[in-house]
């Protein structure tokens, strides 16, 4: 009997096709051995690799609307920032464990979520993404003039030592000595390592759950509204329930993500729910793939790799790297790569973005995946079958 | 009484940003279709036209004068701009009047802009989603922000207001009140006119001329245009051409209002996309009607009295009067019914 129930609820869980428990498997191998092979790409830092988790499971998020609706939402950095908030709180309320702080993240941004989207779900197309850009550019504006008490505006949202931390106090942990204290999880505190391995097991569980989203009939449901609302409408579906709860849903990724962030450095500012943070998301998300389980982890990975190596580029890197170059042209050519690096990024950023509209609608995924049937083209003649596959798309 | 007048007027000179503005954004998206996210870029090159023209009437020549010595007993070196240089105290006013004369260049350089930027990149995006539309729009918008940034750095640039047109006009004064009870300030008046010309003259030129009908014709139907052998295209550019100069001389007048930095646009366009939506998408008089309402709107909510009623109302009122229009009367304020409804 116990075995039965257990064999029927793992079966459950891992319901997923043999193809996406492989995926899953091999995803999760990539995101646990990230140092190594991070390291020969000179990006195997832990801060930098919290925020590879970090902001993968932002886009994932973002994903399961934008992906599967098509519903694009101009204001999820408003969910990041407000799961931010939660968690930096519940640092100073509560305790420093991350997981009450996480699990409310969570909670209060699926709940601004609900919000939101009953509001913003009553319109579609370009009115939705102005609508979804109103609430959160309310929600900036909010957080850096009356809301300073909550939000400490400019500053920022800071744990300190002198915070009540109730559940801390009634369980008896002491506060670390000396310093202002450190978020941990079960009495482990959270380091650079151990802060990214929780962000990496956390990101394996989120793309576990979308693919679980993509793989089910809810999934299915709202990829008929992408295609079609009307006709969806038509055959008696009522899509209002299904399109509000993948804009939770993905809120609450969106907040598990800032909570994360608060996690692995315990800080909270409003400049997190700025409409160019909305912005990132969505180009992490197109960048990848719109639509594609897989996608938006590689668009979120490519942009923060590409963030922190042209940041950390100065003139001087500049310098050295075309020092073989007669004196004139190398100057000619550092001043003109100097301001695309460094502060410049968000112009290389902005171009990319431009670029990708343009030359890549489909992103990364499908580009590559053009590239291969090209290739395997090459090898054996298959017209008819690629032309039903681009007709398929 | 004169306290909600005054913050009527103050709402008034925002209120014609916000309306030329939306006035663009409406004439390209009722003509091309197109959502521009860009459009807010539009008006912060336009303020820096205003600030490059500035700077290049302020160029300087170094002359020495021998007839004065300084202190060291060395002939004086006396720094004029060359302009002034050049014609004497007909330079010195020009350089005064550098913000309005400035329209000027503003108005060849942003229809240039514009032109390239619907040649270049927008044409190609006629067939593509409203979502890829706003997606391109918007990092163009990034792109021209920090290309800016890169030429003029990030902090903000004052201008002067010319002399002649500081300080403040008693409004009041004239409809027959005591004085300095209902001041104004003459910058502020100045735009005001400024943009209800501007407004008029883009009507007119829609309402009076053959082009303006053909466009016209053009954003009721298409093809049917394009079947009376009329290129609509080239019509088209040269209305994102207009749309682009129009954002640009709103940006360039009001410099003295608000030092621009590269950032500025944005700020700008989230409002006037709602003036736009609040209005009625694809309704010039309902654009540049909400963007008046709108300003008026937020300067009232901005009176301290309402402050310390509803603490922050100022900063939302806007995205709160977008969220109620858009549940509440989704054509917006004078759209037509059935455009872009659902």
């Amino acid at each position: 009997m116990n075995t039965l129930i257990r064999q029927s609820g793992l079966s459950r869980l891992f319901d997923l096709s043999r193809r996406d428990v492989i995926t899953l498997l091999i995803f999760a191998a990539v995101v646990l051995t990230m140092p190594i092979w991070l390291a020969p790409l000179g990006a195997a830092y832990p801060g930098l690799m919290q925020k590879f988790a970090i902001y993968a499971i932002f886009a994932i998020g973002f994903n399961i609307l934008f992906g599967l609706t098509g519903y694009l939402s101009f204001g999820h950095a408003a969910f990041l920032g407000v799961g931010s908030y939660t968690a930096v709180w519940s640092f100073k309320l509560l305790t420093m464990d991350i997981l009450p702080a996480i699990l409310f993240a969570i909670v209060v941004s699926g709940v601004f979520a609900l919000v939101i989207g009953y509001f913003s779900l009553r319109r579609s197309g370009i009115y939705f993404s102005i609508l979804t850009l109103a609430f959160a550019q309310m929600c900036y504006s909010l957080a850096y003039s009356v809301l300073t008490p909550i939000t400490q505006g400019e500053t920022g949202l800071l744990v300190a030592r002198g915070d009540p931390r109730v559940l801390d106090t009634m369980l008896g942990v002491q506060a670390q000595t000396g310093g202002v204290p450190q978020p941990s999880m079960l009495g482990t505190t959270i380091t650079g390592y151990t802060g990214f391995y929780v962000c990496a097991v956390v990101l394996i569980l989120a793309f576990y759950v979308s693919q679980k989203i993509f793989a089910s009939p809810f999934g299915m449901a709202l990829r008929g509204i992408k295609s079609n609302q009307t006709r969806m409408v038509y055959t008696g579906f009522n899509t209002k329930p299904y399109m509000l709860a993948a804009f939770v849903i993905s809120g609450m990724f969106a907040g598990l993500a800032g909570g994360l962030l608060a996690a692995t450095d315990p800080i909270a500012g409003a400049e997190r729910m700025r409409w160019t943070e909305s912005g990132n998301v969505v180009l992490m998300t197109i960048l990848g793939g719109v639509g594609t389980v897989i996608g938006p982890v590689i668009g979120a990975w490519v942009i923060k790799y590409f963030e922190n190596i042209f940041s950390a580029i100065n003139t001087g890197t500049l310098n050295e790297w075309f020092a073989f170059l007669p004196d004139g042209l190398q100057g000619v050519f550092v001043t003109v790569l100097s301001k695309f690096v460094g502060e410049g990024w968000h112009l290389t950023l902005g171009l990319l973005f431009v670029l990708i509209v343009v030359f890549l609608p489909g992103g990364l995924l499908e580009g590559s995946q053009r590239l291969a049937a090209r290739f395997r083209r090459k090898k054996q003649p298959q017209r008819r079958e690629l032309r039903q596959m681009e007709a398929g798309e | 009484m004169t306290a909600l007048f005054a913050q009527l007027l103050n709402g008034l000179d925002k209120g014609a940003a916000y309306a030329l503005i939306a006035l663009g954004l409406t004439l390209v998206f009722g003509t091309l279709g197109v959502v521009n996210f860009a459009h807010g870029a539009l008006f912060m090159l336009g303020a820096f036209c205003a600030v490059t023209f500035r700077y290049l009437l302020t160029i300087e020549v170094v002359t020495t004068d021998p007839t004065q010595l300084s202190p060291w007993g060395q002939p004086l070196q006396v720094r004029t701009p060359i302009i002034q240089d050049w014609l004497g105290d007909w330079g010195a006013v020009i350089v005064d009047y550098s913000v309005p004369l400035s329209v000027l260049l503003a108005i060849p350089v942003m229809a240039a802009i514009g032109i390239a930027m619907e040649r270049g990149l927008i044409r190609h995006f006629y067939k593509r989603t409203h979502a890829e539309q706003i997606l391109v729009t918007f990092g163009l918008a990034i792109v021209i922000g920090e290309v800016v940034k890169t030429f003029y750095g990030p902090n903000p640039y004052p201008q002067p207001i010319p002399s002649d047109l500081r300080g403040t006009a008693d409004i009041g004064a004239w409809f027959g009140l005591a004085p300095h009870i209902l001041t104004y300030p003459i910058w502020r008046l100045v735009y005001l006119l400024f943009s209800l010309g501007v407004i008029g003259g883009v009507f007119a030129f829609l309402r009076f001329t053959t082009f303006g009908m053909v466009v016209r014709a053009g954003m009721a139907d298409r093809e049917a245009v394009g079947f009376l052998g009329i290129d609509i295209d080239r019509r088209f550019t040269i209305v994102f051409g207009l749309a682009a100069a129009v954002a640009g001389v709103a940006g360039a007048m009001y410099t003295p209002l608000l030092p621009p930095n590269y950032n500025m646009g944005m700020d700008f366009l989230v409002i006037s996309f709602v003036v736009v939506v609040v209005g009625g998408m694809g309704s010039l008089p309902g654009a540049v009607l909400a963007g008046f309402l709108l300003g008026i709107l937020q300067s009232f909510a901005s009176m301290t009295e309402v402050k310390t009623l509803i603490p922050g109302i100022d900063q939302v009122i806007i995205y709160l009067a977008a969220v109620a229009v858009l549940l509440l009367r989704p054509r917006g304020l004078l759209g037509r019914r059935g455009v872009m409804e659902s």
